[in-house]
């Protein structure tokens, strides 16, 4: 192997013997896969398919952390995952068929606070009214524990940046009008464009 | 020591204490330092890692009764 030929202009850093040669490139793969590892923005990229309180928290929790990190962040909103982009964010919670909420006091003695009541199914979808209920429990409890509501985050998401892509599928599988949500919303977009961007995420979740 | 400014994240939860450090450092010069205080015992791990993550120095962490106090100099 003739090796000048590969390096018609030598490094003055650069061995000659094929050995040390090899032993330098590699050293200065290294080096540069690690300059490159350090100067990459990672990436997150969120699907958000549910919408009610519970499963709102977290991609917009995750995202705005993201953002405050210097990520880049995306999440895109699909099916009942576009509630959340509402401008009239009416987001409920419900223990119906969602058997792990707790059912806490917001309010009272500690005591009282810790005791979990969980609410029947039969009871929960029967009283009339118990969904707000339930919201508005938690709402309370959300309040008191200084964790900010979902518009609040939203709001925090906008600003920092987090791109906010919409399913287009999903406006006209329901009937939505586009001025029903805000207009922070930068794409409408369907699953070919989203999975284009969600290769490249170094984090890519479910929600 | 005195810090160029004070953020009074007490009686936030995850993730307001990070998104309000973030918001306040980014007012401050570099080399400037914010001190936080909070009350959520998450923001100890928690402001430790954003600091490793966003190559701003955490300067001192510590416990004060009910309140976490850290000092964080800008990059």
């Amino acid at each position: 192997m003739n090796v000048t030929k590969l390096h018609p202009v030598s490094l003055p850093s650069m061995p000659t013997d094929l050995a040390s040669l090899e032993a330098w490139f590699d050293q200065r793969l290294d080096e540069q896969l690690a300059a490159r590892e350090a100067a990459k923005i990672p990436s997150l990229a969120i699907i958000a398919t549910k919408g009610t309180m519970d499963m709102a928290y977290p991609p917009f929790i995750l995202a705005s952390t993201a953002a405050a990190l210097g990520w880049d962040a995306s999440i895109f909103f699909t099916f009942y995952g576009l509630e959340l982009l509402k401008k009239d964010l009416t987001i409920k919670v419900s223990p119906l068929g969602n058997p792990a909420m707790p059912m806490k006091m917001p309010f009272g003695p500690e005591w009282l606070k810790r005791i979990n009541m969980p609410i029947p199914n039969m009871l929960a979808c029967n009283l009339p009214g118990f969904e707000h209920f339930a919201t508005s429990m938690m709402e309370q409890t959300v309040k008191a524990k200084g964790v900010p509501s979902i518009r609040e985050l939203r709001d925090i998401c906008v600003e920092s940046g987090v791109r906010l892509v919409a399913c287009q599928m999903t406006v006209d599988l329901f009937n939505f009008r586009k001025d029903e949500f805000i207009p922070d919303i930068a794409e409408w977009i369907g699953a070919t464009s989203y999975l284009a961007e969600a290769k490249k995420a170094d984090v890519c979740l479910f929600i | 020591m005195q810090s160029n400014q004070t953020l009074d994240a007490r009686g936030l939860n995850c993730p307001l204490p990070i998104l309000r450090t973030k918001k306040s450092l980014s007012s401050l010069q570099s080399g400037e330092t914010l001190k936080v205080v909070s009350t959520d015992p998450g923001s100890l791990k928690d402001m430790a890692s954003f600091c490793a993550q966003t190559g701003n120095t955490l300067l001192s962490s510590q416990q004060a009764g009910s309140d976490y106090e850290f000092v964080i100099r800008k990059a």
